[in-house]
């Protein structure tokens, strides 16, 4: 049962093929089994779980079951869960528990599901191979020598393994995509806005946004539609209906205009993953899409714009960490200095670290104005960029990350790290949606294919990405890791 | 050498709000501590700010109140600085686009004179918590009760001259926002401080001195005394060839001094960024126009009014106007009496002095506007005369004759203080006290009659004294100096 999609699942529980309470057993026993090796989770809920199945099984008795209802998920551990240790990869907050539940955490907890626990994830979100957290990296089920890709490395590897149908991740320059990627899963970032955030340990909060990470884009259809929508307590939701984003997958692609950005293949692209992706946008052609080339002439001015932009706030969003009123404290503080410095010192690692001095420096007097604010004009011709392309075609692809899967420690270099997000970062500037889906392999890891496009066009995007499920298997191959009749 | 100060203020108005700015919980004043401050206000990871309407409205009127521009679009910022009871280690303000723009307060000076003050801009922005010194032995606690309480900090230019111009202008920022009802206006709460910017220049000279800024001076009297202070160290600090340092300074009120808290090379650096989690503020004409329609009568027009309408003097119609609560009061005598003149010498002297004895404020006054003008009235038409009003208004104090608007009447027909004018019954206590003072007659007699107007005194106190009060006294007088004529 730990094959099937969430989508699957949910019909085999309406038909009585098992019940929620044996789905989820078997699902905490897998992790049991096999997630010492993987590191995917930082806390497995395993009680509450079960309770909140043998909750959902009753409703389904009383037949008040809803389509989500007793479907398992797991939760990165950047969502705010009332009683539940809430660490976002910290030392930090080794020792909080948060007093709520996120909005997301109350929508899909409404919906019926529950969840098997809290995922690894980099350290506040903060890279790009999650190695970054202080719970040890996580490794890759396709190869467990391999990163899972980060920030949300723990909900895409726990997924590609068989440990969870799907699970939340969330994505600031790329953290859902790429991990989704290079685990060969299916991961959607939302429009900015479309997901509220009130929960959600901020990183940079102009960026921020929790996605679904799923085996198909149609389970991430489902989880989209349950977790989207305005939020009271996010001034930054977007008061906009949200569709039925599973009606209208099956809609022909014929008529499609796909757009290649001629930036997202040059340089440093490797050409098994080129390949994989030129391939994949044949499939497109042969579904009745066409294709040309376009330009987002601003690309290369992404990742410098994001890490003025992303630091600046993440230093101010970090601030509340003083060892006042939660999180860590040193010991024996000498006085309110001594507190400070040793607390935080001791409590975030070091890429933290460098992203708050980082920001503090890029938002000091003298600075200001050669730094967050030529950004901020940067990031207007990005997403300029974006919209001006969407003029000509109606979605864009490319690669999801410029490799497959890199090797765990080969990238010690901070910047060859940032480079990672070449393809991914410009999207979260523009606030547009983007969605990665397994596309091939390159040297036996996953390609993932990344689809893009304008604001709120998340139901095309996940259409666009179904059709492409329904014409190739990808998304369908499994890592020989914990495999295991069922 | 001749010096010159120059003032400018930031005055920190508490708003009267029932949640704080950003979130749901109360702004209720003196609540056990830590009880009024949610996740939001406690700055918890993955909370989020919304901003309270209120807030917003409340700026605005106070914009209208002072003729300022209202922007189109204002934006919250980021305050950055660590410290134990700002919670979120920023603090959300508006540095670069604030809600209210340029604007200008009328003060009045001792002399009637009258002065523009032109304010800069105001901005909204939360209050910290509380560090709590005492009770923690070598420890400091801290109450975030007041984290996320809104405020409206209002931004003079350095457009005052002298501590009496700087409290007088706090005491008109003061009336505007209490005749708003924007905030209780409450200095011993904090619902109102200031930081009070001053320098000294010579006199005629253009470019300003270097300034200090005293922190957190919180009574208007603290305000003159600290300015005092700190005028006079600066100008010895030059006379004796020095120069002043731009630093923040404390006012002390015990020692009355103030004293140097940090100077400009130990100022934060606060790395203000526009705040990512809050929306600007974005306010439609029609919003605007709304609000204004909704303004009261401000002080200034109130005392304009006061003077021209009602014929008040400067001094009258400036005190009677100051306090929204004094001139709802006396506007109701007024209305209930009819006579502006009366109703202002009542109001201002035994009401006042009642209060003041009893160190009340008006809203709490033991006799109501409705009472204090049918007692006046009951003057006005000769029912009883001045110095039986006075019986009855102690009267009314002690809570005789119930609440009703007529108590004077019910007081006056109970303790018979109606007065006398029949002229048959005075005249037979006159002739009484003239049978009763053989000598003072005689005297009376023997005196210049220039001197005589002044010995009629002690007939007429005899006559008051005879009718317990009651008599007319301008009658006891011309009667009384007919009769004694007559025996000259």
């Amino acid at each position: 049962m730990h094959d099937q999609t969430l989508t699957g699942l949910a019909a085999a529980l309406t038909a009585g093929e098992f019940s929620s309470r044996e789905l989820t057993e078997h699902l905490l026993a897998r992790i049991e089994r096999h997630d010492g090796a993987l590191n995917s989770f930082i806390t497995v809920t395993g009680d509450q779980a079960l309770a909140a199945a043998d909750a959902a099984d009753a409703a389904r008795a009383r037949g008040e079951a809803g389509p989500l209802t007793g479907l398992p998920l797991a939760l990165k551990d950047i969502f705010c869960t009332r009683g539940v240790k809430t660490s976002c990869g910290s030392r930090m907050l080794d020792n909080f528990a948060a007093p709520y539940d996120a909005t997301v955490v109350e929508k899909l907890a409404a919906a019926g599901t529950l969840s098997l626990g809290k995922t690894n994830m980099d350290e506040f979100a903060m890279g790009s191979s999650n190695e970054n957290s202080h719970y040890g990296p996580v490794k890759n089920p396709w190869d467990l020598s391999a990163v899972p890709g980060g920030s949300s490395g723990g909900s895409a590897a726990a997924v590609a393994a068989g440990l969870v149908p799907a699970a939340l991740g969330t994505d600031t320059g790329g953290s859902i995509r790429q991990p989704a990627a290079f685990c060969g899963i299916t991961g959607l970032k939302p429009t900015y806005g479309r997901v509220s955030r009130y929960g959600m340990v901020a990183y940079a909060s102009s960026l921020d946004q929790a996605g679904p990470m799923a085996r198909t884009a149609e389970d991430c259809a489902h989880l989209l539609g349950a977790i989207a929508g305005h939020d009271q307590r996010d001034s930054t939701s977007v008061a906009r209906g949200v569709p039925d984003y599973v009606e209208g997958l099956e809609a022909p692609l014929s008529g499609l205009k796909i757009g290649l950005p001629k930036e997202y293949f040059g340089d440093g692209l490797s050409a098994e993953v080129a390949s994989a992706v030129r391939e994949a946008i044949a499939v497109y052609e042969s579904l009745g899409a066409t294709v040309r080339e376009v330009s987002l002439p601003h690309t290369h001015y992404a990742i410098p714009a994001y890490y003025v932009i992303a630091p600046a706030e993440a230093s101010s969003n970090l601030s509340r960490y003083d060892g006042v009123r939660f999180g860590h404290r040193c010991e024996n503080p000498s006085d309110l200095i001594d507190l400070y410095k040793r607390s935080r010192a001791e409590g975030f690692g070091e890429e933290v670290k460098r992203r708050i001095l980082i920001g503090t420096h890029t938002l000091s007097e003298g600075f200001f104005d050669a730094y967050y604010k030529q950004a901020q004009k940067v990031r207007r011709l990005i997403r300029q960029d974006f919209l001006d392309a969407f003029e000509e075609v109606d979605v864009l692809m490319g690669p999801a990350a410029p490799t497959p899967a890199f090797d765990l420690g080969a990238n010690k270099d901070p910047v060859s790290m940032y480079l990672q997000d070449i393809y991914t970062i410009a999207v979260n500037l523009a606030g547009i949606p983007g969605i990665s889906v397994p596309a091939g392999f390159a040297g036996g890891r996953p390609v993932g294919l990344q689809i893009l496009g304008t604001h709120f066009a998340e139901a095309q995007l996940l259409n666009v990405a179904h059709q492409f499920q329904q014409a190739t298997d990808w998304h369908l191959r499994r890592p020989a890791f914990a495999e295991e009749t069922a | 050498m001749q010096w010159e100060t120059v003032i400018g203020l930031e005055v920190h108005v508490q708003l009267a709000t029932r949640s704080k700015i950003f979130s749901g919980a109360s702004t209720a004043f003196g609540a056990e501590p830590n009880t009024q401050a949610c996740a939001v206000d406690l700055g918890l990871p993955g909370v989020l700010p919304v901003l309270n309407e209120q807030a917003v409205a409340m700026a605005v009127q106070f914009g209208l109140g002072i003729h300022a521009e209202i922007p189109e679009v204002s934006v919250f910022d980021r305050k950055n600085y660590f410290y134990p009871d700002l919670p979120k280690g920023y603090q959300t303000s508006q540095m670069y686009e604030p809600i209210v723009g340029p604007g200008e307060v009328e003060i009045l000076l001792e002399d009637g004179e009258r002065k523009t003050v032109r304010v800069h801009h105001a901005h909204l922005e939360e209050d910290a918590g509380k560090s709590l010194h005492e009770d923690f032995h070598g420890m400091t606690g801290i109450d975030l009760n007041r984290a996320g309480t809104p405020l409206l900090e209002i931004v003079s230019e350095p457009d005052m001259r002298s501590a009496k111009e700087a409290a007088a202008y706090l005491k008109a920022i003061h009336s505007i926002v209490t005749y708003l009802g924007i905030s209780d206006g409450n200095m011993a709460e904090g619902s109102m401080r200031c930081d009070v910017n001053v320098s000294v220049r010579p006199r005629g000279q253009e470019a300003f001195g270097t300034r200090a800024e005293i922190k957190n001076v919180n009574s208007f009297r603290f305000v003159e005394r600290a300015i005092e202070f700190e005028v006079e160290r600066q100008i010895e600090l030059l006379e004796d060839g020095g120069t002043v340092v731009q630093e923040t300074r404390l006012y002390d009120p015990e020692a009355d001094e103030t004293r140097s808290m940090r100077t400009k090379e130990e100022a934060n650096d606060y790395r203000y960024f526009p705040c990512p989690d809050l929306l600007p503020v974005v306010l439609d004409q029609a919003y605007v126009d709304h609000l204004r329609g909704q303004l009261p009568e401000l002080p200034a027009a109130k005392r304009e009014r006061f003077q021209g309408e009602l014929g008040l003097s400067a001094y009258d119609a400036g005190v009677l106007s100051a306090s929204r609560a004094m001139a709802e009061y006396f506007e109701r005598v007024h209305a209930v009496c009819g006579d502006a003149k009366q109703a202002a010498n009542w109001v201002q002297g035994e009401l006042s002095g009642a209060l003041n004895r009893e160190g009340l404020a008006i809203v709490d006054s033991p006799v109501s506007a409705d009472q204090l003008g049918g007692l006046i009235v009951r003057v006005l038409d000769d029912t009883i005369n001045g110095k039986a009003a006075k019986q009855v208004f102690q009267a009314l104090w002690h809570g005789e004759g119930g609440d009703e608007h007529n108590s004077a009447d019910a007081i006056i027909e109970a303790k018979g203080l109606k007065q006398v004018t029949d002229t048959g019954a005075i005249e037979a206590m006159i002739d009484q006290v003239i049978a009763d003072s053989p000598a003072q007659v005689a005297q009376y007699r023997d005196a210049e009659p220039d001197k005589r107007g002044k010995m009629i005194g002690y007939f007429v106190g005899q006559v008051m004294k005879a009718s317990r009060g009651t008599a007319n006294p301008q009658q006891v007088n011309a009667l009384l100096k007919e009769k004694l004529d007559a025996l000259c």
